[in-house]
């Protein structure tokens, strides 16, 4: 195994804290990213990672951590989402583009006031393609609670949240308070990708939430099984390619570390080209009675 | 309205006074485009239907999960409890959707347009299980349909509504060429073929008086 992993991987401290750290976002994204991905909700995702950008920027300015500009802007950018948008799709779809259009003008403005205040050197690349390996250990218990939270949320909206995914009517009917529920797992999504923004940063935070799941979802057929394999598929990703971002040091002429965000979001992709073969090949086999 | 959804501008809404409000009533909606990637098992739908509107994880229990295959195997849909709801066909979804509605035991079954999108053959199949769960739990059924006829054998009373106005009784008293012509303000039929009972709007061959003004429209 030693051809695997380079010197010094298991004895490094900031390597310990990336794993850490990016393990449980990883695992949180994913959980979270199942229903996003089920509820037709990647485009919100995609539009919080922005509404990152710009609080991430925009807490560097006046001298706070990123983590709490991500947390603070995708708790405002979700509610925002939630309060202008309507029970249509339509609506939905409208009020997230103006909050995306919204946070990207901020974070042009906060970005190019970081960048000429000269006391933040390369903050614009830390916030948007991730910092994992100069995370500072004192903010995993930050990080803990903020996973703990929101996944204590989806589990508390579990059951009304696949109701209300399978038939808003049904839901309706039968007493789920629709509005709440759909605002909690805002809530939920929103520190899903400030989290995960944190590690692999704000542009790419959507491949963690959207890419495990999507490949999950091919592969399996009950809501259990799909987590499961989401979660796994994004622990694996984001792991391995924070091993491969050590190890590049050793095997890229330059003798420099390759970002990690590179080789979590390609291995990403690369898992879910694989689900969509394996899936062909669930196919060819003869089907269980029921079907596949 | 009958669920509590809506609040009547006149008048109140009982259903069975004797137990708890919108607990009692089973409801299946109209007939939405699942997408068939949502990784949801008929049966997993099915036991949704005993407390999917509570929060929480789900519970697993022996018990539970004879109760979902009981309400399974009621509607014959033991066959496919494990496919996903979104690769059903739409008499299978139906029978799941049913199933869904019936598992917390209700007095009152509501449905919306149930046999909508149904091939002829479903739509029996759906009627026959309606009508034999009316006979056998004492499920009340209210539906609401655009094409009757295949609920004409299975109905008790009908509210019929046509261009603003509405008759309402037994199926005889409603379904008759009298009250349902004056209803739509033209010409229906009551066709009675092998002992079953079909509505047919428009103008028949038959029917000279349409016929005479039909020609008297083409002939300038």
């Amino acid at each position: 195994m030693g051809w695997l992993f380079e010197p010094g991987f298991f004895s490094n401290g900031p390597v310990h804290v990336a794993l850490v750290i990016g393990g449980v976002t990883a695992v949180v994204s994913a959980l979270v990213g199942v229903f996003t991905v089920v509820r037709g909700q990647s485009f919100g995702g995609h539009a919080l990672s922005d509404v990152s950008t710009a609080g991430g920027s925009g807490a560097l300015l006046i001298g706070l951590s990123p983590l709490s500009g991500f947390v603070a802007g995708d708790l405002l950018g979700g509610a925002a989402m939630e309060a202008l948008g309507t029970e249509h799709e339509r609506g939905r779809d409208v009020a997230t583009g103006i909050v995306l259009g919204a946070a990207t003008g901020l974070a042009a403005l906060f970005l190019y006031l970081d960048a000429t205040s000269g006391t933040t050197t390369g903050t614009a690349q830390q916030i948007l393609f991730g910092s994992i390996f100069v995370l500072q250990p004192s903010i995993i218990p930050v990080v803990a609670a903020l996973a703990c939270l929101a996944l204590g949320l989806l589990a508390l909206l579990y059951r009304p949240l696949v109701l209300h995914t399978f038939s808003p009517e049904i839901a309706h009917a039968r007493g789920v308070p629709v509005r709440l529920v759909g605002a909690l797992y805002m809530a939920a999504l929103a520190m899903a990708v400030a989290l995960s923004s944190i590690t692999i940063g704000t542009v790419l935070s959507t491949a963690l939430l959207i890419g495990p799941p999507a490949a999950a979802l091919r592969l399996t057929r009950g809501m259990g099984r799909a987590l499961l394999v989401a979660a796994l598929t994004g622990l694996g990703a984001t792991w391995l390619g924070i091993l491969l971002s050590y190890d590049s040091f050793y095997w890229s002429p330059s003798r420099r570390f390759l970002p990690v965000s590179f080789f979590v979001v390609a291995i990403i992709v690369v898992a879910y080209l694989a689900s969509g073969l394996a899936r062909l090949g669930l196919r060819r086999r003869p089907s269980a009675p029921g079907g596949a | 309205m009958i669920l509590g959804l809506q609040q009547p501008s006149g008048g109140t809404v009982r259903i069975a006074p004797d137990s708890s409000g919108r607990r009692s009533i089973g409801y299946v909606p109209q007939k939405t485009q699942l997408a068939p990637d949502l990784p949801l098992r008929a049966r997993d739908l099915v036991a949704l239907g005993i407390d999917g509107h509570r929060f929480g994880l789900p519970r697993r229990s022996a018990a539970r999960a004879r109760a979902v295959d009981e309400m399974l195997e009621a509607v014959g849909a033991l066959g496919f409890a494990n496919a996903r709801v979104g690769q059903l066909s739409g008499g299978e979804q139906q029978r799941v959707l049913i199933a869904h509605a019936l598992i917390s035991r209700p007095r009152l079954l509501l449905l919306d347009e149930p046999l909508a999108s149904l091939d002829l053959g479903s739509a029996q199949e759906i009627i026959a299980l309606l009508d034999r769960f009316v006979r056998e739990r004492g499920v009340a059924v209210l539906l609401s349909a655009h094409e009757m006829n295949p609920l004409l054998p299975v109905m008790d009373r009908i509210v019929y509504i046509a261009a603003g106005r509405a008759a309402s009784g037994t199926t005889e008293e409603v379904v008759r060429p009298s009250v349902l012509s004056k209803l739509y303000g033209h010409h229906v039929d009551v066709v009675r073929v092998h002992g079953r009972v079909l509505v047919v709007a428009g103008p028949g061959s038959g029917d000279e008086e349409l016929l005479a003004t039909d020609a008297a429209r083409v002939v300038p």
